[in-house]
């Protein structure tokens, strides 16, 4: 099977939908000209002209609601965003129009849509650029939110919410664009709101999504040498949420650790958790523990950076916790 | 082309008055649209005191010229997108009066099926788009269904309407500049009713010309009297031309006046606005104006008159009796319509 990046992943995916359905099209800043500015659509413009990949004055509240009136009217926009934390300037966009269109119209106006760009702390990026925003996305109903770990599921996962027929929004990882992986050339999807068990272990559960599904995997690999089985459970979309997954792992391991980008007050881990106390009770051999960011918004400090972020040794360390070894 | 030239380039049509005689049977389709919002709408207001209509709602009396006249314009496969004060339009487009009394009811048999309420009535089959609730927010939406429009090679066009305070938000002008910058089919309506809420204009705007912002997009602007519903449709008439022969969006000032508050739940006058004024242009009521020309004209007696606002009321009364038979959607109703089957 051919190895290639992450970007690539996402680019073969947009590109394939691009050809099977001429409704889509692909909108932001340096999408057509500059080749996207993390270089996902290159050649994208040379193949599909500039009506279906459009560069956008710097103007993300405009472009977020030009994809709204296309979607209302039949098209099927993939809006890029150079980062999800430029989004917030459209977020009237995503929350009042897009995520509402259907239900306040009766059922008349579903939102063929997608929003999709890197999410997350990157490297010295500091405060401004450096924030992981599925918490506040998937606090939403009438979105979908999807965030992909690997090569394999960006392709997946991006082919199928294009053709989704309610707007979801794609988180990517700027820090996952270079990772390879294995991904079959063609076509296939990953269905939303399935999640998958990335490795399989009974002594504890760790419960994850996106650019952490990595992180989690380098843990389960050393705790495996300590003798430690782990039970990765990749999200891969935020919302709707795969509670059956998440419980059916934790009834075997009997304890879990929930491993975020995000900041702790109102995050997914802590919806999870909410979870897992509910339908595990009398199950769980140890509290759950969560792995986040710290509560303070991101240095530029080098140092301080890596304080604040969830990491290997932290995970880890969560996890021996929970089994009660240090 | 400079918005100079091409508004130098267009033919002028005939004048109002030229209008108004040159065809009766339009006039009084124009007079029965205007005449059937005023009395749905005062019936709303009677409805809204006895309890049966809640939340927000924003009357439309006084600027009926702005939607009749706008909307008689439009091909049925043309597209409108509006505000939270939308009765009006919704009607003017062609929705029936039983539709939208129910949903203001909160009834099933709304056009939104009750969920939506007084600020977001939409018919997908009249391509009636929505009232929008969020001050600016759906006027790039509208951007975007010009863009669609191009997209498919469309001549449609879009008539997106919005009060004046809408100016002063940062979607407006990120609207009205891909607009411009992209050539789209797009009509932006600005009904300047003076006041956004209890905030004057000119307490609000740097300019006060505000169809003038139009020039920051290279965009083609005009300014019509909003109480005259022939100047609406000559004014609005020449967007569309332009809209839909040459892909070029228009922004007009209309100037109208709203007769009743913000909403319901303030004031006619009072601490913004004098009861003086409101009375001086309450003189101006796009009604009398059009039935007076009409009446000079030949073309309306008093017993067509009484006939017609006889009709209407009647008509008015059967969307009440309508509206409060249909029953609210049932509890299970509640999870519908968050999410929409995939079928691709």
């Amino acid at each position: 099977m051919p190895v290639i990046t992450y970007r690539d992943a996402l680019g073969d995916a947009i590109r394939e939908e691009m050809r099977r359905d001429d409704r889509v099209f692909l909108m932001g800043e340096e999408v057509a000209v500059y080749n996207g500015a993390y270089k996902v659509s290159k050649g994208f413009l040379q193949e599909f002209g500039e009506m279906r990949v459009v560069d956008t004055p710097i103007t993300e509240l405009g472009f977020a609601g030009v994809g709204v009136g296309a979607a209302m009217v039949g098209l099927r926009p993939v809006i890029e965003f150079m980062t999800w934390n430029f989004a917030l300037l459209a977020i009237d966009q995503v929350v009042n129009a897009a995520a509402k269109m259907l239900y306040m119209s009766g059922g008349q106006f579903n939102m063929p849509m997608v929003f999709r760009g890197p999410n997350g702390a990157a490297l010295q990026l500091a405060a401004q650029h450096s924030q992981a925003w599925e918490s506040w996305l998937a606090h939403i109903p009438g979105l979908k939110v999807v965030a992909p770990g690997t090569p394999y599921d960006a392709k997946g996962l991006l082919k199928s919410a294009i053709r989704d027929d309610n707007p979801v929004c794609v988180l990517e990882g700027e820090m996952l664009y270079n990772t390879k992986g294995e991904v079959p050339e063609g076509d296939y999807t990953i269905p939303l709101g399935k999640a998958d068990l990335k490795r399989e272990g009974d002594h504890c559960t760790i419960v994850t999504h996106g650019k952490m599904v990595l992180v989690a995997m380098q843990a389960a690999d050393q705790l495996a040498k300590d003798g430690i089985r782990v039970d990765v459970v990749d999200l891969r979309t935020v919302r709707p949420i795969d509670v059956d997954a998440i419980v059916t792992s934790v009834k075997k391991t009997n304890r879990a650790v929930v491993l975020e980008e995000g900041w702790e007050l109102c995050g997914v881990g802590a919806q999870v958790v909410d979870y897992v106390q509910r339908e595990c009770f009398d199950l769980l051999d140890a509290p759950v523990v969560r792995v986040h960011q710290a509560d303070v918004p991101m240095p530029y400090t080098k140092s301080l950076e890596k304080a604040a972020k969830p990491d290997l040794p932290k995970t880890i360390a969560a996890v021996r916790k929970v089994m009660y070894l240090d | 082309m400079s918005p100079s030239t091409m508004a130098a380039a267009k033919k002028k049509p005939d004048t109002p008055k030229g209008a108004a005689k040159s065809d009766p049977a339009l006039n009084m389709e124009l007079l029965h649209s205007m005449l059937l919002q005023r009395r749905f709408e005062e019936r709303t207001a009677e409805a809204y005191a006895l309890g049966k209509i809640g939340g927000f709602c924003h009357l439309y009396i006084g600027q009926e010229a702005v939607s009749t006249g706008s909307l008689s314009l439009l091909r049925p496969d043309d597209y409108v997108i509006t505000t939270y004060r939308d009765h009006g339009q919704a009607l003017a487009r062609g929705m029936t009066p039983r539709a939208v009394m129910a949903e203001l009811f909160g009834r099933q048999d709304g056009c939104s099926k009750g969920k939506g309420g007084s600020m977001h009535m939409f018919d997908r089959n009249l391509n009636f788009l929505g009232g929008h609730g969020i001050v600016g927010g759906h006027v790039p939406v509208a951007a975007g269904v010009g863009f669609a429009i191009k997209y498919r090679g469309g001549d449609q066009v879009i008539i997106c309407f919005m009060g004046e305070s809408v100016v002063n938000t940062g979607a407006f002008h990120e609207a009205l500049n891909m607009a411009g910058l992209w050539k789209l089919p797009c009509v932006f309506i600005i009904e300047n009713n003076r006041y956004g809420m209890g905030t004057a204009l000119e307490r609000a705007s740097a300019i006060h010309d505000i169809y003038e912002r139009g020039a920051a997009y290279n965009m083609r602007r005009a300014q019509c009297d909003g109480q005259d519903v022939f100047a609406v449709r000559e004014a609005v008439g020449e967007a569309i031309e332009l809209a839909r022969k040459e892909q070029a969006p228009t922004l007009l000032e209309v100037r109208t006046y709203r007769f009743m508050g913000h909403s319901m739940s303030d004031a006619v006058s009072g601490t913004y606005r004098t009861k003086a004024e409101l009375e001086e242009y309450m003189k101006r009521d796009p009604i009398v104006l059009l039935r007076t020309r009409m009446q000079e004209n030949g073309e309306l007696t008093d017993e067509q008159l009484a006939k017609m606002d006889e009709d209407i009321k009647a008509q008015v009364q059967d969307a009440w009796d309508f509206a409060d038979a249909s029953p609210e959607l049932p509890a299970e109703a509640l999870y519908e319509d968050v999410y929409a089957d995939t079928h691709t």
